[in-house]
């Protein structure tokens, strides 16, 4: 079968000969299906956001591929995968134009992977079909179409940017920590609306998450990663029947195999 | 100082008033390219002070070569529109800092425009017939349609601009400005946006050096130095007096466009006033500087200063 994405041997290493050389992802295997919904979990460091930068094309890998929906787009250059791929990040300023409107930023994202042309920036249907959109968040947005994103609260961004990404319906979403910023009540709104968006688009996603509850609650599969690399992949059987206190074990046992190995090395 | 007041007449003032805005109307057309860059893109564009001289110097030799003085404004447009895009190359392509890009680009610009002209400072023919805008226009019986002419020309420029920037690609522009890593997630080439918008503000720019050289008489490879900073007066002193009208309105975009040349116009009323104050003409670019500094201080001082207040 194919899947929807598929990542081998990812290898990417920052400042590469200098003393603050950081191998950040040291061979990242990775297939999802369609459908799939993943949530990553791992230590800072771990290389959960550096993986979703490399699907993304923010800097190119070292060595390894990535193949969406059986087009590889591991040389495309990161504006060219936009067009499959739908993003929202960890600072809700990120994801949004602040000095533009509400209905300025998402006539972009209705552009995402077109040819812009000198026709008009956002055209009357489009209005209404944003404001239908919009709608939907129940935030009343729909009626502040023209007001800038830069007036809005931090959730209300990051809501208005999971419209945006999944608006073109992409082959993937990705979600780096994007409720890490907000304050717990907001962070459970856009979270439940982020599960709504998924499922009512039918997306393949991967979000990154440091609640380890939020990632049991969420998805139907969840993997962990360490140092650069995923260490558990729990299918949806699997993570049916995990709880919080086993992934606590899991992440002692890859962290403790890990100084294991170190004091063997130092040892030998 | 009684003698100093005495020797101040107010007429002069009054008579200066139709030079300034026709000065401030064409320079309003370089401040609308520099208010693209530095307010649109966030793009400290410095090759300004080249392309201003280039379109100089572009239309008055092919004025001189016989060319129809309307016609010529079209290739200071477009020489500018090379200026600008050369600078955005330089950036994009070879990933030189933004403000050293245009630096290059513009002390560069001095040896193209010395070679264009052959010399310094070129003019053209008292007889020339077809100005688009002339010094002897202003105090001319008919002086009206000059300034409807030039009105219209600011005008059009400005309806130009906000249709241009109501486009896919202008939003896709004002985007990239705003946040580069949101324009590239939505699939937007930056580098393409910012090398247009480059390209479209020293068009402008080149068209008011053409226009202005028209204005003097003649073009001068030193007419745009520190005109980044007059652009930058105009579009600062637009700003700070009008931001509040413009704000809110369905088409501020237009008004604080159109804003931007009545802040050349009372720049140059500015100027005429702190030279009949008799302040020595060597002073005027320090003047410039001064404005400049005054202006972009105000709404620093201003949310400062609110600041404290509501502290305490």
């Amino acid at each position: 079968m194919a899947y929807m994405l598929e990542i081998q041997d990812l290898h990417k290493t920052f400042n590469k000969g200098t003393i603050n050389e950081k191998a950040a992802l040291n061979g990242v295997n990775l297939k999802l299906r369609q459908g799939d919904f993943v949530t990553i979990i791992g230590g800072n460091g771990a290389g959960k956001s550096t993986a979703l930068n490399a699907i993304a094309g923010v800097w190119p890998v070292d060595q390894g591929s990535i193949v969406v929906d059986g087009k590889d787009i591991t040389a495309l250059p990161e504006h060219k995968r936009a067009s499959c791929l739908g993003r929202v990040f960890q600072d809700p300023m990120t994801g949004t134009a602040a000095t533009m409107s509400i209905e300025d930023n998402m006539a972009i994202a209705a552009r995402r992977g077109q040819r812009r042309g000198l026709s008009w920036g956002i055209t009357r249907k489009e209005r209404e079909w944003f404001k239908e959109q919009l709608g939907e968040l129940g935030l009343g947005l729909e009626e502040r179409l023209s007001s800038k994103v830069g007036l809005l609260s931090g959730g209300q961004r990051q809501a208005i940017t999971l419209l945006m990404a999944a608006l073109k319906e992409p082959r993937l979403l990705l979600l780096d920590e994007h409720t890490a910023a907000l304050d717990p009540k907001t962070a459970a709104t856009v979270l439940a609306l982020s599960d709504k968006i998924i499922k009512e688009h039918h997306l393949t996603a991967m979000m990154v998450t440091h609640n380890m509850k939020d990632a049991l609650m969420h998805g139907n599969r969840l993997i962990m990663m360490h140092e650069g690399r995923v260490i558990y992949d729990a299918d949806e059987e699997e993570k049916k029947n995990l709880k919080v206190a086993d992934l606590l074990k899991k992440f002692e046992e890859a962290s403790g195999n890990e100084f294991d190995n170190d004091r063997m090395m130092l040892t030998k | 100082m009684m003698a100093y007041f005495a020797a101040l007449d107010p007429m002069t003032l009054v008579r200066a008033l139709p030079g300034n805005v026709a000065q401030g109307l064409i320079w309003g057309i370089m401040a609308l390219g520099v208010y693209l860059t530095y307010r649109i893109l966030d793009f400290p564009d410095l090759t300004v002070d080249g392309s201003l001289a280039l379109g100089g110097a572009v239309a008055v030799t092919l004025i001189q070569g016989g060319m129809h003085p309307a016609l010529s404004l079209i290739f200071a447009a477009l020489a500018g529109m090379l200026a600008g895009m050369i600078t955005g190359l330089l950036h994009t392509t070879l990933g030189i800092p933004g403000i050293l890009a245009s630096i290059l680009t513009q002390i560069s610009l001095y040896s193209v425009n010395l070679r264009i002209m052959g010399k310094a400072n070129q003019s053209i023919g008292i007889g020339q017939k077809g100005l688009v805008a002339s010094l002897r226009f202003v105090s001319a019986d008919d002086s009206y349609v000059f300034f409807l002419r030039l009105l219209i020309i600011c005008l059009a420029l400005v309806a130009a601009v906000y249709w241009m920037f109501g486009t896919e690609i202008g939003s896709a522009i004002r985007a990239t400005g705003c946040n580069e890593q949101m324009a590239r997630a939505q699939g937007i080439n930056t580098n393409v946006a910012k090398v247009i918008a480059l390209m479209i503000s020293n068009g402008l720019v080149g068209l008011c050096g053409g226009i202005y050289a028209q204005y003097q008489g003649s073009a001068d490879v030193n007419s745009g130095r520190g005109a980044i900073v007059i652009g930058l007066a105009a579009v600062i002193i637009s700003e700070v007096l009008f931001a509040r009208l413009c704000a809110g309105r369905k088409t501020a975009f237009a008004y604080t466009l159109s804003a931007v040349f009545v802040g050349a116009i009372l720049y140059y009323i500015a100027y005429t006033l702190v030279l009949w104050l008799k302040m020595p003409s060597d002073y005027m670019k320090l003047f410039s500087a001064i404005v400049v500094t005054i202006f972009l201080a105000i709404p620093y001082l201003r949310e400062h200063y609110s600041v404290k207040r509501r502290r305490s």
